[in-house]
Parts: C-alpha cells; sequence; structure tokens
C-alpha cells in the first residue's frame, strides 16, 4: 500500500511539474469551464420557465445535480481522460508491454499515469456549486447526511471509472476508440439532469442499463438530506459490480494482448 | 474547357478516393453518427416537460400523444419533428477541419500537399462529403429508430420544403465547415486552435438549438444568438425539415451573408498563414 502511494506522488509530481510549462492553456480550460457551466445554468433556466420544475425538482435542487455532474465531468477531464486516452496509443506503439513487466499492477499504472490540471477549476466550481445549491435548498447537513454523501459520491466516481475503463479496454481489440469514448460522454451528458426529468422508458434504462441515475441524482438525493436505505445499498452494489467488472475485463483482455514487434 | 474537364476529373478521382478510404471506417463513423444522439435526449425531456404542464401528477407521460401538451407555444408533436430534424441536420453539417488539419500539419503530411497543385481545403472538403456518404446509411437507419419510438409524430416534408431543407443543410455545412476552417488556419499562427475549437463547440451546442428550440429561449438571448452563425446552421434547416412555419428568406439570406463573410475571409488568411509556414524536420 505505502509503495502505491509513494509512486502516486511521484507521478503526480512530475504531472504538475510538466505542466506549468504551458500556463496559456489552463486559461483556455477556465474559459471552456465558464462557458460550460453558463449554457449548463441557461438551459436548466429554460426548463424552469413558466414554473413547471423538472421532474418534481426545485431549482436549487436540480442545481445540486449539475453541480455532481460538474465535478464528474471535471474530474474525467483531471483523471480519466488524459489516462485511458494513453492506453490506445500504448496499444498502437507496443509500449504497453513495458508497463506490464513493471512490478506494479497495471490498471493501477495506467489509470494514475499522469493527471490534467486544467480540469482542477471545475472540480473546485462542480463542489461550490453543490454545496451552495444544497444550502440554497435548505438542506440541513448532519453527519449521517453527510457521511451518506460521501459514500455515494463515491460510488458514483468509482463506476464513471469503471465506464472509462472498461471502454479503454477495448482498445486491446480494436486499436481505435476515440468515438467509443466520444459515445459514452454523450450518454453521461443525460445526467445534467434528474433522472426523474424523463419519461419511464428512460428512467428505467438509466438506472438499470446505464447507470446514469447513480452517477448524479441519487448523489444529489444523499446532499439534499433525503438518503434512503435501497438507493445507499444500490449505489454501493453497483459500484462493487462495476469495478469488478473493469478489473476482470482487463484480465480478460490481457490474455488476449499480442505484443505488437514480434 | 480543358480547365472545367480537369477539375472534374479531379474531383470524381478525389470523392472516389475519400470514399473508399472512409468505407475501411464505417464501424468508426457509425459509432460518431452514435454520439450526435443528444438532440433526441432533449426531445424525450422536453417532451416530458411540455406533458407536466397537461398533468401536473404525469402519468401516462409515455404513451400516445397527449392533445394540448405545448411548452411555449409548440405542442409535442412539434417538438418531435424538431428535433429528430436537428438530428438529421446536425450529423450532415458536422467539420472536423481542425483536428485533420492539426494532425497533418502536425506530422509534416500538409507540406507534401501545399505542393500539389491543388487547394489543401479540397482534400478536406471532399473527405467530408466522402464521410457524409458514409453515414448517410446509419443516419437514416437511427431516425427512423426514433420515428418507431414515437409513432404520433411522422411526417413526410412536401417535396418543395424537402428541397429547402436540403439546400439550406448543405449551406449550413458550407458554413460550419468554413468557421472550422478559419479556426484551422489559425494553427499557422498559434498552438491553441484545438483549445479555441473547444469554445466554438460550446457555443454550437448551447446556441445553435440543439438542446433546444431557439423559440424556447428568452426574446433577448435569442435575438443576440441570431447574430451569431450557430443558429441558422442547426435550428434554421430543422425547422425547414420539420415543416414549421417561418421566414425561409431570411434564413437563407443569413447563410448566405455568413458565405459571402467567411469565404474570402478564409481563403485571405489561408494566404497569410501559408507565407508564414515552415515545415519541421527535414
Amino acid at each position: 500500500m505505502g509503495r502505491y502511494l509513494k509512486t502516486l506522488r511521484r507521478f503526480w509530481g512530475t504531472a504538475l511539474a510538466s505542466q506549468t510549462e504551458y500556463q496559456a492553456n489552463l486559461l483556455f480550460d477556465l474559459l471552456a469551464m465558464g462557458g460550460n457551466l453558463a449554457g449548463s445554468l441557461f438551459m436548466i433556466g429554460l426548463f424552469f420557465q413558466g414554473g413547471r420544475g423538472l421532474g418534481g425538482w426545485t431549482w436549487p435542487e436540480a442545481l445540486v445535480v449539475l453541480g455532481i455532474y460538474t465535478l464528474l465531468d471535471g474530474v474525467s477531464s483531471t483523471l480519466l481522460r488524459p489516462n485511458l486516452s494513453r492506453i490506445v496509443t500504448q496499444v498502437q506503439e507496443g509500449t504497453l508491454d513495458f508497463v506490464l513487466l513493471k512490478p506494479i499492477d497495471s490498471q493501477f499504472w495506467l489509470s494514475t499515469r499522469t493527471f490534467a490540471l486544467g480540469g482542477l477549476p471545475e472540480i473546485g466550481a462542480g463542489l461550490l456549486l453543490m454545496a451552495w445549491a444544497a444550502r440554497a435548498a435548505g438542506a440541513r447537513p448532519s453527519l449521517a447526511v453527510v457521511a451518506a454523501a460521501v459514500v455515494l459520491l463515491g460510488t458514483s466516481l468509482t463506476i464513471l471509472y469503471s465506464l472509462w475503463f472498461v471502454l479503454a479496454t477495448t482498445s486491446i481489440w480494436f486499436v481505435k476508440t476515440w468515438n467509443a469514448t466520444e459515445v459514452l460522454r454523450a450518454t453521461l451528458t443525460a445526467g445534467r439532469y434528474p433522472v426523474t426529468a424523463y419519461p419511464q422508458t428512460l428512467r428505467v434504462l438509466f438506472t438499470v442499463v446505464i447507470p446514469v441515475a447513480f452517477l448524479t441524482t441519487v448523489p444529489a438525493e444523499a446532499v439534499l438530506g433525503r438518503p434512503s436505505w435501497p438507493w445507499l445499498l444500490g449505489g454501493a452494489g453497483m459500484a462493487v459490480l462495476f469495478f469488478a467488472l473493469s478489473r476482470a475485463f482487463w484480465q480478460l483482455a490481457l490474455r488476449f494482448h499480442t505484443s505488437a514487434s514480434s | 474547357m480543358r480547365r472545367v474537364a480537369r477539375l472534374a476529373r479531379v474531383a470524381r478521382v478525389l470523392l472516389a478516393t475519400q470514399y473508399a478510404h472512409m468505407l475501411e471506417y464505417r464501424a468508426e463513423i457509425a459509432l460518431w453518427a452514435l454520439s450526435g444522439l443528444v438532440p433526441l435526449l432533449m426531445m424525450s425531456l422536453w417532451i416530458h416537460q411540455a406533458d407536466m404542464g397537461v398533468a401536473p401528477s404525469g402519468g401516462g407521460a409515455a404513451s400516445g400523444a397527449e392533445l394540448g401538451a405545448a411548452i411555449g407555444g409548440l405542442s409535442r408533436v412539434e417538438l418531435a419533428r424538431y428535433f429528430i430534424s436537428a438530428f438529421i441536420v446536425r450529423q450532415f453539417t458536422v467539420a472536423w477541419v481542425v483536428f485533420a488539419f492539426e494532425e497533418d500539419a502536425l506530422q509534416g503530411r500538409l507540406s507534401p500537399m501545399l505542393l500539389q497543385p491543388l487547394h489543401p481545403l479540397w482534400r478536406y472538403l471532399t473527405s467530408h462529403l466522402a464521410e457524409q456518404a458514409t453515414r448517410l446509411p446509419f443516419v437514416a437507419g437511427l431516425a427512423g429508430i426514433f420515428l418507431l419510438l414515437v409513432p404520433w409524430a411522422a411526417w413526410w416534408p412536401a417535396p418543395g420544403r424537402l428541397l429547402l431543407a436540403v439546400l439550406a443543410t448543405v449551406l449550413a455545412f458550407a458554413v460550419n465547415f468554413l468557421v472550422q476552417c478559419l479556426i484551422a488556419v489559425l494553427c499557422f499562427w498559434s498552438e491553441r486552435a484545438s483549445a479555441l475549437e473547444r469554445l466554438h463547440t460550446l457555443a454550437m451546442l448551447f446556441l445553435s438549438g440543439l438542446m433546444a428550440p431557439l423559440e424556447l429561449f428568452p426574446p433577448a438571448v435569442r435575438q443576440a444568438a441570431q447574430w451569431t452563425p450557430f443558429p441558422w446552421i442547426i435550428h434554421f434547416p430543422a425547422r425547414l425539415l420539420a415543416g414549421a412555419e417561418l421566414d425561409a428568406a431570411a434564413g437563407f439570406a443569413a447563410l448566405a451573408a455568413w458565405l459571402a463573410l467567411l469565404l474570402p475571409l478564409t481563403l485571405l488568411l489561408w494566404r497569410a498563414g501559408v507565407r508564414r509556414y515552415a515545415a519541421m524536420g527535414s
């Protein structure tokens, strides 16, 4: 365990050092984040015109969902996208073999090797929006509520990571998976809105098949101070299931991996 | 006369080779078509929202057309037709010049292209057209599936309308292609062109009408948006295709104006940029 922590510190230290070289990029990242947030707020605002509410959620409650979505998007740009898009390059160039030879878990190495500074402001903005909106919605944070919220945010991040990793793993067979990740991104945009805003069929699809509901709506319920045992257990079950799936899938993929140069 | 014959031959050969090239990537392109599902997601949200206005209890939202369900003056049927049209229009107006150009410039493939007696932008244009031809069957299939899900919205536009909608989509693609070329050409001056492209994508997402028809925007925002090219690229052709009431002349005038502005600007900047361009490596 200590070895992994030490490795992680080295990984991120070097990533930080190399990225402070490109400061102008950060400005564009901030601009893009601002634009994205403004656009999302505007769209949710459109739904609230005429006082209909959105799937039974009030304006500040819907903003908690958006805050969590922004947080997840930030984690994707900070950790998931930079690392997992490199798996594809490594399969193509044959450098995956070097990773497999290292005396460390290959999934750990591939998932944490680097991080992008540009996504951090988005994580911050997401957390702020979530906290502010929860306060505006009148949530009273008790110890149990905070604990449930933290657990459910953890499960949401685990599910998101597993989905990304499974898709990135398919590059062992298909080499090019850029478009597959685009499909995932498009599907996850569904999480910008509470799942109850969708018609019945999509609601079921987003809960059972593609766990969009567990990514944003379920943690939002907990943040708003209405966590319930079924959702808590469901979320934890989903997270364990998806994480185990991603590991099993990676082991399976490795058995099919034939090195590029031979 | 000989020049025309030569041009026609070049165009034919380019289109044929690019089409063959794109066919190899048909699985990729099918996935890409699938990633354009956002308008259909928004369709289900907006229709559900329109139903809420009628029956606040929210029962039976998925079954059949409920009479009178409307939002901002748009009925359920109009919403469904609009978003399906927006999905189709989006599929045929996508441009990816920035990414192709950036890669070509980085890998040094641009230099030989500059030596050929053919403007490199033609090459990108033909590859876009070939990619759209490859995409056509997937888009038709997806649109068909979605019409099956909302059978009460099925429609067939009048032949005149269909023709106008196709023309508007072609012009809209030309505008979007030129906007992207303009951003790509900025690669000659800065390595941040792809960062600029991210901002462009965002503006396209929120202002073009992909996520909500402009009729639902507050009037001031709608007017401001109409001064940008984005609503004319998606919203206008989609409304035409959906058979909605609209001022077609104004839409075509706006598209023509943007073309008249962007085409000379792009070509001028291209010429200035190529003069600055110094190839990397040996």
